[in-house]
Order: structure tokens, then C-alpha cells, then sequence
């Protein structure tokens, strides 16, 4: 289970992380202790019965370790990668109190990757009901959705804006986190449920939101698309980017095949990453791939780094420096961008989140040398098809409102994931959305 | 897939096409575009929509870079990979009174649906094209069919008025109350052009074609400055008030893949001219 070295791995995308054989997984699954009243369980979004898949492994079982798995998840493959597992199924094994917790994780993704090598399971499905559901947004959200509902019955619309289905797995997530064959695949299995997907379909344009409303029940998962940027002088400068726009440009264009592909990107030789979630580890590791020489600039401590932590760990043994409790201030250049300036931080007296409270150090100014600079500061609701609904009351950032059953105030309209809670993780995106697929699902059969 | 139902070239390197898209078609307004991928190694390109007709829609373009050139060569019964659309808020339409549409070189293609728009919301609609000479003017009938009043200007005298449709649109405004104004072109030309409309305070509308990626406002590939503040023109445009518009950003950002838009032109029509006779094979 270990990752790709590193002098190897920064020069192309594939994945990073090895993964287990088979013969680390049925190791690894036999430490379980399998628990009587198993936490790692309430830990998981979507409540995976992760004694008993663990077991069919321990048993060599991994086809019915899959079917388990597949009975709460349909994104297994997906989910085995980028859920942060040390602060859910992992961070609630009783294992991990007093030596290292099972890796679940892992062990998802080596029976999913086991599945995909030798056909898919399919789960069960009921009987149809007749009613017709249309789902907004193919990512992790609204995949979920699509599946849960057809298999409960339903006939399911899913529309999508892009060209190609996964929202965040396929334009966001770089492949060497997430191989894309593995996006498409378990995309594939969703549909083979009998889900209608209708790319380059962007709903509120190319689906009135009449059209939208005459389906028996709505789910919103548009995610949170709309990326922000910082307000600073010179952002419009040619070498300026948001991290959705670099990472797309990327991971769904393959710019980083220019002129194969014929998306560009600028390559550049020095490149500056404002932020520290993991869009900003991803896209600092993007640009140490296209060539670059990459700094981190965060504004806050180390500590305080909302990222995943393995993930920072690679990035940091890849060769980006990361520079902490400093902010960019401006982007210099003529024409085009030639360097950022940033000043320094000091940690005041703590946030509402917890977190001290970055303030400018005055007079610390200084300046990095830079072709390229990326914006990865976080990402709003997308605003397009909520600004055409109205009556869809929204919170303060732009969020769509929705009580305990994902319910909007559009009657018979849901939403779940980041759309309802701003950018938050593929798994939560996905816990919501099964919820709401269920919550439709009693509200339809009540009617 | 969407099939291309007709092909055409109207003027040196300016090419129209038809497509079949019924989800863009039916719900197309003037003013909007779509985003075309040819191939699944294409890029994304945004193209207005420059009329609808059933389940089809036209687009205008000028074969300048490496898609463009290969969407050029495409012939009906061909397809192109991705159609994404109608994009964009619809040209803010109501009853002015005299309407004046300027339309530079390949960017005249996108008034006729503009016009038309306007004359159905009961406005005079006087038109305006300038091209560079005779041979380069576009959609002249489609605009003498609809508007009630019709000029053309070519740089080198050739058709028309000899000078710029900036000077036209002046002289009209010497003439008559303007109430309204678009004008859509190179972005040098929109800049210059609507300097003619500022100082009497008419509104005047540009349609920026900045480059862009997905075209739903997820990238800010792009932003553009209207009145201090950025702004996405694929959601928040693509039309917006001229006279805010800060077009050296615009142009500047225009500029910024020019070293690539060359490697990626030449490495196409090398490969051209290697397949037998100049036909494309993907």
C-alpha cells in the first residue's frame, strides 16, 4: 500500500497511490476485531456495513464483499480514494486508539477495483412505480441520487451541463488522485440502472424550469461550482486563474496533452497557490506535473491547513514549498503577470471557527516571482439554475435552504450536497443525496 | 452526437452552419450562444446563436484558429461531439423606440435574430455593417429583409458608406433620436465604435466574446471588467453596457493562448495537407 516514488510520479498522472494486493487486503481485513456495536458504521456518510464487507475479505470473499458495499454505495471505487476516512470510518475504529485504525478506505477501493476487474455487481432493484424523477448536476451528489431513486423504481432523468458525467470527480480531482476510467466506470454503473443521462444539458437554458417542475419529484445537486476569487489588483492579468478553471482545464480538457488534446494551459515555471484546502493541494500538484516550480501560500499556520493531511504530506514530497501566514496582496505585471506580492500574517485571537484570526503584518510585504497564479480559495453554490427558481429560498452565501429531509421551499424540490452546504466532501455530497432519494421516495408513495 | 444539416462558406474564411440541436433550438433567444466540442479531443468553443430554425440552429464563424478550421471543414451529414446550449442571458429586448444594430466583420452575423427580436418588440430598427471590403460582408439580405433602414460601410470603399460603421451609426445620429444601440465586433471595434454613443448618454449594448471553458460560470476563464467589477460573461453577459466595459482587459485576456492558438493551427494544417487530398481524418 504504498504510493509511487516520488521522483517517478511528479512527472506524469497517474494515481499516486498504489493500493493494496490481495494479499495486504485479506492482512489487513483479518486485523478487524469486528466489533459488536461497530462505530466505524455511524462514522460512514452513507452507512456501509463495514464489518461484514471486511469479513468477506478476511474470507476471500471479494465479490460478496462488493455486493455488501454496493448495497449503500454505488461509488465505491471512487469513494475508496477520496473520502477522508481518517475523520469518519477510520477516525471511529476502536483500533486506531491504541495502534493504527483498519484502513477501510483501502480496503473499499481494493474490492471495488477487484469488482471492476471482473465484472460489476448489480444491486437489486423494485419493481417500477411509474413515477418519473429528474436529478440536476451528475456529480457525486446527484449520481447518488440517480441511483438510489431507480432502485427504488423510479424513472430517473439526470441532466448535466457538461459533456461528460462525475461533476468535481471528472473536472475538479486531478487523475493521480482519481484515475478518470475509474469515474466513467462507476458513472456506467449508475446508468446501467436504467438512468437517463442528458449531457450538455445546463437545466434553467436548455430545461425550462417549467419543464423541470412537471416531473413528479425534483433533487437539486449542482454542487458549488462558482469559484471566488480574492479581489486583488492585477487578477485579471493573463496567467491568472481560479482553481476550478486550471484544474478543468486539466483533469476534463487534458490540457496537459496540449496539442493533442486541444485545451492549453499555461505551463508555468513558477507558480504561486493561494489557499490550503485539498482544491489547492490538487491544484499545486497539477502544476508541479505541467513543469512547474510551485509555492503554497496559506494565511494562516500550518496547523490551521484544511486539507487532507496525507494529501498535504505528498504534496510537500513532491517539492512544493509551502509558505504559511501569508496572503497575496497584489499581482504584478504588464500585459501579462510577472509575480505576486504577499504580505505576512500574524494569529490573532481565535475565529469563530476555532481557528486564530489572520492579520496583515504591516510593512512585511514581499514578492514572489511568478508566471502563474491560482486562486484556490474556495467555491460558491453555482448560481444559475437557483437564480431561476425564485421561490427557492437561499442562506446568506448563496446556499439553497433545505430541512432535515432535503426538502427546499419548492414543494416537491430537493437539494443535497454542496449546493445546500456549500463546498464540502464527495461523501457528504453523497450521504445527502441518499437521504433525499429516500425523503422523495416516502414523499411520492404518501401522495 | 449533433448533426450538421448544413455547411457553407459565406465570404473568405467565414463559414455558417446549421445543426441539429433541439434542446438548444427550442429554447434559443437572441443574444445567447452555445458552446461547440467537435471531438473528444476538442475544445470548447463558444459560438452565438445566430438564428433558429425547428430543431435547428445556425452558427457564423470565421476559420481563424485550429477548431475553427476544422469546424470549417466539417460538410452536413457530418457531426460535431458536443452542443451545449442556448447559453447566456437573452439581449435585454424591449420598446425603445429607433433601434440601431452595428454589426463589424464576422460579428454582423449575430444581428438578424437581434432585429428581428427588436422589430417583434415594435421598435424602428435601422442597421449598420462594416467589413473590411465588399467580399467580406455577411447576412446583408437577412438585415434589409428585417430592418427598416439599412447602411453598409466598407474600410476600402468598395460597398457602402467608405470608412467605418462608426461614422454610419454618427450620421444616423445626426439625423434621428437614437434610442437604443448594439454593436457587435472584433473587440476593437465595439470599443471604438461606442465611444460615437457615449457622450449622449444612448445605451449602448456590446456582446463580448471572451475565451471561455465550460460557458455555465464555473471557470472565470472569463471575466471581464463592467464598471470596476468582474464579471463572468457567460452568465452574467455575454451582452453588457458598453460603456463600462473595460476593453483592454477584454483584449488583453484575448491574447493570452496566442502562442498556442499558433503551435495548435500549424500542427493541424500540417496534418492536412499530409492526408490526401487536404480532406481531414480526424
Amino acid at each position: 500500500m504504498d504510493d509511487r516514488p516520488v521522483e517517478q510520479r511528479v512527472h506524469d498522472f497517474s494515481e499516486v497511490d498504489a493500493g493494496l494486493t490481495e494479499q495486504e487486503a485479506v492482512l489487513e481485513a483479518n486485523r478487524c476485531l469486528q466489533c459488536k456495536k461497530p462505530l466505524c458504521i455511524t462514522g460512514c456518510p452513507v452507512t456501509i456495513d463495514i464489518p461484514a464487507f471486511i469479513r468477506e475479505i478476511a474470507a476471500g470473499d471479494f465479490r460478496k464483499a462488493a455486493v455488501i458495499i454496493k448495497e449503500q454505495n454505488m461509488l465505491p471505487a471512487i469513494c475508496g480514494r477520496v473520502c477522508p476516512q481518517e475523520d469518519q470510518c477510520e477516525g471511529a475504529c476502536v483500533l486506531g486508539n491504541k495502534n493504527s485504525a483498519i484502513a477501510i478506505g483501502a480496503l473499499e477501493r481494493f474490492v471495488a477495483d477487484h469488482e471492476r476487474a471482473h465484472g460489476m455487481v448489480m444491486p437489486q432493484k423494485k419493481p417500477s412505480t411509474g413515477r418519473r424523477v429528474a436529478v440536476v448536476g451528475a456529480g457525486p451528489a446527484g449520481l447518488t441520487a440517480s441511483a438510489e431513486l431507480a432502485r427504488l423504481g423510479y424513472h430517473v432523468t439526470l441532466f448535466e451541463s457538461l459533456h461528460a458525467a462525475g461533476g468535481v470527480l471528472m473536472y475538479g480531482i486531478p487523475a493521480f488522485r482519481l484515475p478518470k476510467e475509474i469515474v466513467k466506470a462507476e458513472v456506467d454503473a449508475v446508468l446501467s440502472l436504467g438512468v437517463v443521462l442528458r449531457l450538455n444539458h445546463l437545466v434553467g437554458r436548455s430545461v425550462s424550469t417549467r419543464e423541470l417542475l412537471s416531473y413528479d419529484a425534483v433533487f437539486l445537486g449542482t454542487g458549488a461550482g462558482l469559484p471566488y476569487f480574492m479581489g486583488l489588483p492585477g487578477e485579471n492579468l493573463p496567467g491568472v486563474y481560479s482553481a476550478n478553471e486550471f484544474l478543468t482545464r486539466v483533469n476534463l480538457m487534458h490540457a496537459d496533452r496540449f496539442p493533442v488534446y486541444d485545451t492549453p494551459v499555461k505551463r508555468g515555471s513558477r507558480v504561486v497557490v493561494a489557499g490550503g484546502g485539498n482544491v489547492a493541494m490538487d491544484a499545486a500538484r497539477v502544476a508541479l506535473r505541467l513543469g512547474g516550480r510551485v509555492t503554497l501560500v496559506y494565511r494562516r499556520r500550518e496547523e490551521d491547513l484544511p486539507a487532507r493531511g496525507a494529501e498535504i504530506a505528498r504534496a510537500k514530497e513532491e517539492g512544493i514549498d509551502f509558505v504559511m501566514c501569508t496572503n497575496p496582496v497584489r499581482i504584478l505585471g504588464d500585459q501579462v503577470m510577472s509575480g505576486v506580492e504577499c504580505i505576512r500574517m500574524e494569529m490573532c485571537t481565535p475565529d469563530d471557527s476555532g481557528r486564530p484570526e489572520p492579520r496583515e503584518i504591516a510593512g512585511s510585504t514581499f514578492t514572489i516571482d511568478a508566471d502563474v497564479f491560482i486562486a484556490a480559495i474556495g467555491q460558491g453554490p453555482n448560481p444559475l439554475l437557483i437564480s431561476e427558481l425564485p421561490e427557492l429560498k437561499r442562506g446568506k452565501r448563496g446556499n439553497v435552504l433545505v430541512d432535515d429531509e432535503f426538502r427546499t421551499s419548492l414543494r416537491k424540490v430537493f437539494a443535497g450536497g454542496d449546493v445546500a452546504t456549500g463546498a464540502a466532501t464527495v461523501i457528504l455530497a453523497m450521504g445527502a443525496a441518499k437521504s433525499a432519494a429516500h425523503a422523495i421516495d416516502r414523499m411520492l408513495r404518501e401522495e | 452526437m449533433f448533426y450538421i444539416e448544413k455547411s457553407e462558406q459565406l465570404a473568405d474564411k467565414v463559414h455558417q452552419m446549421w445543426v441539429r440541436a433541439p434542446h438548444v433550438a427550442h429554447h434559443a433567444l437572441a443574444g445567447q450562444f452555445v458552446i461547440f466540442r467537435i471531438d473528444e479531443k476538442g475544445e470548447r468553443i463558444p459560438l452565438t446563436i445566430s438564428a433558429v430554425d425547428g430543431d435547428a440552429i445556425r452558427v457564423i464563424f470565421m476559420a481563424i484558429g485550429k477548431t475553427t478550421t476544422h469546424l470549417a471543414s466539417l460538410k452536413s451529414g457530418d457531426s460535431i461531439r458536443d452542443v451545449a446550449g442556448p447559453l447566456g442571458k437573452p439581449s435585454e429586448m424591449g420598446t425603445y423606440g429607433t433601434c440601431v444594430l452595428v454589426g463589424g466583420g464576422v460579428g454582423s452575423a449575430n444581428l438578424p435574430i437581434i432585429a428581428r427580436a427588436a422589430k417583434a418588440a415594435g421598435n424602428r430598427v435601422i442597421g449598420i455593417i462594416g467589413a473590411r471590403n465588399a467580399s467580406l460582408i455577411i447576412v446583408e439580405n437577412e438585415m434589409r429583409s428585417v430592418c427598416d433602414e439599412f447602411f453598409l460601410a466598407t474600410d476600402d470603399g468598395s460597398r457602402g458608406f467608405h470608412g467605418f460603421a462608426a461614422d454610419v451609426l454618427k450620421q444616423v445620429m445626426a439625423k434621428e433620436r437614437v434610442d437604443r444601440v448594439w454593436i457587435i465586433g472584433p473587440a476593437i471595434m465595439m470599443k471604438v465604435t461606442s465611444e460615437a454613443t457615449r457622450a449622449a448618454g444612448i445605451r449602448t449594448l456590446v456582446s463580448l466574446n471572451p475565451i471561455m471553458v465550460d460557458g455555465t460560470g464555473m471557470c472565470g476563464s472569463c471575466r471581464v471588467m463592467v464598471d470596476g467589477m468582474t464579471k463572468f460573461a457567460c452568465v452574467d453577459g455575454p451582452e453588457f453596457d458598453a460603456h463600462k466595459v473595460d476593453f483592454n482587459v477584454l483584449m488583453q485576456r484575448l491574447r493570452m493562448y496566442q502562442p498556442e492558438e499558433k503551435e495548435s493551427l500549424e500542427r493541424y494544417q500540417a496534418h492536412v495537407c499530409a492526408c490526401r487530398g487536404g480532406e481531414h481524418h480526424g
